[in-house]
């Protein structure tokens, strides 16, 4: 051809003059990538160091050293050790005794309610318990760390404003000079929060925990795996492997990618009226909550499983019936193993979607104020993200960051969850 | 030069050459036509499989072959727009008749594909899947020895036996396609058909399946798949050549590439089609 040399010049020439636009366009793409990036890293980290700013003080809880005399004329002045007697004995006179030691020339009945309020109204309880447990304490003199009252842990951990009058604020002049007075002495000391972790929810932030809501959400999760996993798991095998695909099956498909999109709190409502109206389950059950849960997971699991399921090459089929096996022998033994990473992962992320939910259990009651640990899943528990909702509603400052740190607490079971849907996705994914 | 793509094949085409086999005929295919949905993929096709023979399938791409190979052990039933009309015979069974169980068919009629698809699981569970599930055998013992054999006659057997416990999918591409040929005969089928089985693989490898090919023929039918005109006339004895759905011309390997009959044939084999 002829013109062939002047063509490949002016080739060149076109893709010179494009190739600017292209590179910009490929540059601006990329600047687009990183800056959604950043401002989502950005969001991360104000968002985390937030939480962990406010709840970081909740892991620490200031504790008082306190020589407490189990005096025998209070506990058991007919020395009798009856257990009934000793119950009921006047176990705040004990605490207040040792506590005016400090502070003798307190006299006044404001100034003693005031002196009393400075440890935790819990001290005298644990005090019962521990001379129930062993009667020979009595008469003698225990030295206990005991917990300060939440408002004394506040103003230690700075978050009163002394400049404030007195009326204005929970904590009195006198509460704070005796706070200073015991701290130059160094009876009080920042311990590490165990009760967070070992006690029921409460009404004083010193005494309230996570464990009853956590031990709920445990309950819940594993009632919703155990229902939603297998049934979901056959129902995506059935309609991929199995059903025939008509108008029927479309028609079943479009509901399912519907249902995962229904609001929670329509699962809630569903819940109410299925499970506890109309089979009479008990209200703020795990159990209730977990088959909510589960209705709820349900579709999800499906679709993930779906997935899962349409990732398997069809040559691992065609293999297994060009050999003989039946429809079912080739789902078992190829199809379903090399889908199970898949479907597992899909199910993990749905049921820590499940975790963090709180719409659908406000409606079958387990927004309840309940104390008590829950030991079977027919127990009215709590959630960790009711658990999050009910402290963030309470008005007491040591609430405040007592909410971060369970929301931490379900940070991180989220975390956990998660890196066990990619641990177990790694471990058993079979390459090829 | 003329264009032979243009031309077309009325619905009453007669198949050129002999159809029958000049060996004892084990399948057969009598006006077998599929169609996928409305549109029709095969058309009347007409052949025999002989015992102990080699039957080739060449033609162009989307002419049918593989469509015919997967109708002779009703791997199209997975499709569920294909449909199969006419009659095709396993030892004078209808295999589409309701009295034939499909996987006893599968059973019979082994398959190995274009690209290597052994189970991600062991060399060893490779070769034993087949015949556990149909049963065939009651010990570990009688398995052991299947799995030996049939790695054996697949040619794959020294260079596997001590590493029978790795995965199939970490052998070398030839050595899956062979893996896939002695997890095929493991359950000791009268035909193997074979879709394009060398397609994915070295010349080497190649070589090593055609060598193997003509072993097995010994003691099964083989139909076979292949783009290769050279590999049809080493392998077969007898070759079917397909055209956009029809069976133009079967006859003999040396008479389909010395001097076939029809002009379709013949623009084929010399490269002015496909």
């Amino acid at each position: 051809m002829s013109n062939s040399s002047s063509n490949s010049s002016s080739i060149t020439e076109i893709v010179n003059k494009g190739l600017k636009k292209r590179y910009r366009s490929e540059f601006m793409f990329r600047l687009y990538g990183i800056t959604s990036i950043l401002f989502a890293a950005v969001f991360l980290i104000v968002f985390f160091s937030s939480i962990i700013d406010k709840g970081y003080s909740a892991f620490t809880q200031g504790e008082l050293n306190i020589s407490i005399y189990l005096d025998p004329e209070i506990i058991d002045p007919d020395n009798t050790r009856d257990e009934e007697e000793i119950r009921y004995a006047n176990y705040d006179k004990l605490v207040f005794d040792s506590l005016k030691n400090f502070f003798p020339s307190v006299s006044s009945r404001k100034e003693r309610k005031e002196l009393k309020a400075l440890v935790s109204n819990g001290t005298s309880l644990r005090i019962q318990s521990l001379v129930l447990d062993d009667m020979s304490l009595i008469g003698k003199t225990l030295d206990l760390s005991v917990k300060l009252d939440s408002d004394i842990d506040m103003f230690l951990k700075g978050n009163v404003d002394i400049t404030l009058d007195e009326s204005q604020r929970r904590i009195s002049d006198n509460q704070v000079k005796w706070t200073n007075e015991l701290k130059t002495k160094g009876l009080i000391s920042q311990k590490f929060n165990s009760t967070l972790f070992s006690a029921g929810d409460s009404r004083e932030p010193e005494q309230a925990g996570v464990l009853g809501a956590l031990i709920g959400s445990f309950f819940m999760l594993l009632i919703t795996f155990i229902v939603a996993f297998p049934l979901g798991v056959a129902a995506a095998i059935y309609l991929e492997e199995f059903a025939p695909k008509n108008k029927f099956t479309d028609f079943v498909e479009v509901n399912i990618n519907n249902l995962a999109a229904v609001p929670s709190i329509i699962y809630g409502l569903l819940g109410l009226a299925v499970f506890i109206n109309f089979f009479g389950m008990p209200r703020s059950a795990p159990l209730v909550g977990g088959l909510v849960l589960a209705l709820m997971t349900f579709p999800v699991i499906i679709i993930a499983s779906r997935a899962a399921l349409q990732s398997v090459p069809p040559s691992i089929t065609d293999a297994a019936l060009g050999v003989g096996a039946s429809k079912i022998q080739t789902v078992f033994d190829h199809v379903f193993p090399l889908a199970l990473p898949g479907m597992l992962t899909g199910s993990i992320i749905g049921m820590a979607r499940a975790l963090g939910e709180s719409a659908p259990l406000l409606m079958i009651g387990m927004v309840a104020f309940v104390v008590d640990i829950p030991s079977t899943p027919l127990d009215a528990s709590a959630a960790l993200p009711v658990q999050v909702y009910l402290w963030a509603d309470a008005p007491e400052r040591g609430f405040v960051e007592r909410t971060s740190a369970a929301i931490l607490v379900l940070l991180f079971f989220l975390l956990v969850m998660n890196s066990t849907a990619i641990w177990l996705r790694n471990k058993f994914e079979i390459k090829w | 030069m003329k264009n032979n793509e243009l031309i077309t094949l009325s619905d009453d085409f007669l198949t050129v050459g002999d159809t029958t086999t000049s060996n004892e005929k084990i399948m057969e295919s009598q006006d077998c036509c599929v169609f996928y949905d409305e549109a029709q993929a095969l058309r009347n096709i007409n052949l025999e499989v002989g015992k102990k023979e080699v039957l080739s399938l060449i033609g162009p791409s989307g002419c049918g072959k593989s469509t015919f190979i997967r109708c002779l052990n009703r791997l199209n039933d997975t499709i569920d727009s294909a449909k199969v009309t006419g009659k095709i015979t396993l030892e004078g069974q209808d295999i589409y008749n309701s009295d034939m169980d499909v996987v006893l068919l599968r059973a019979r009629v082994g398959m190995v594909f274009q690209k290597p698809n052994p189970f991600p699981k062991s060399v060893y569970e490779n070769v034993a899947y087949g015949p556990r599930i149909h049963g065939m055998c009651e010990s570990k013992a009688d398995m052991d020895e299947i799995v030996e054999t049939s790695l054996l006659r697949a040619g794959l057997w020294d260079e596997v036996k001590d590493r029978l416990n790795t995965s199939g999918t970490a052998l070398s591409g030839g050595q899956q396609q062979r893996l896939c040929i002695a997890r095929a005969i493991a359950v000791r089928p009268d035909v193997i058909l074979m879709d394009e089985p060398c397609s994915a693989l070295d010349p080497i490898a190649t070589d090593r399946i055609e060598d193997l090919i003509s072993e097995l023929k010994e003691n099964y039918a083989i139909v076979i798949v292949t783009h290769s005109m050279s590999q049809a006339s080493r392998v077969s004895q007898r070759a079917a050549y397909f055209h956009l759905g029809h069976l133009v011309e079967t006859d003999s390997t040396e008479k389909i590439f010395g001097d076939p009959d029809h002009e379709l044939t013949q623009n084929y084999i010399k490269g002015r089609i496909g």
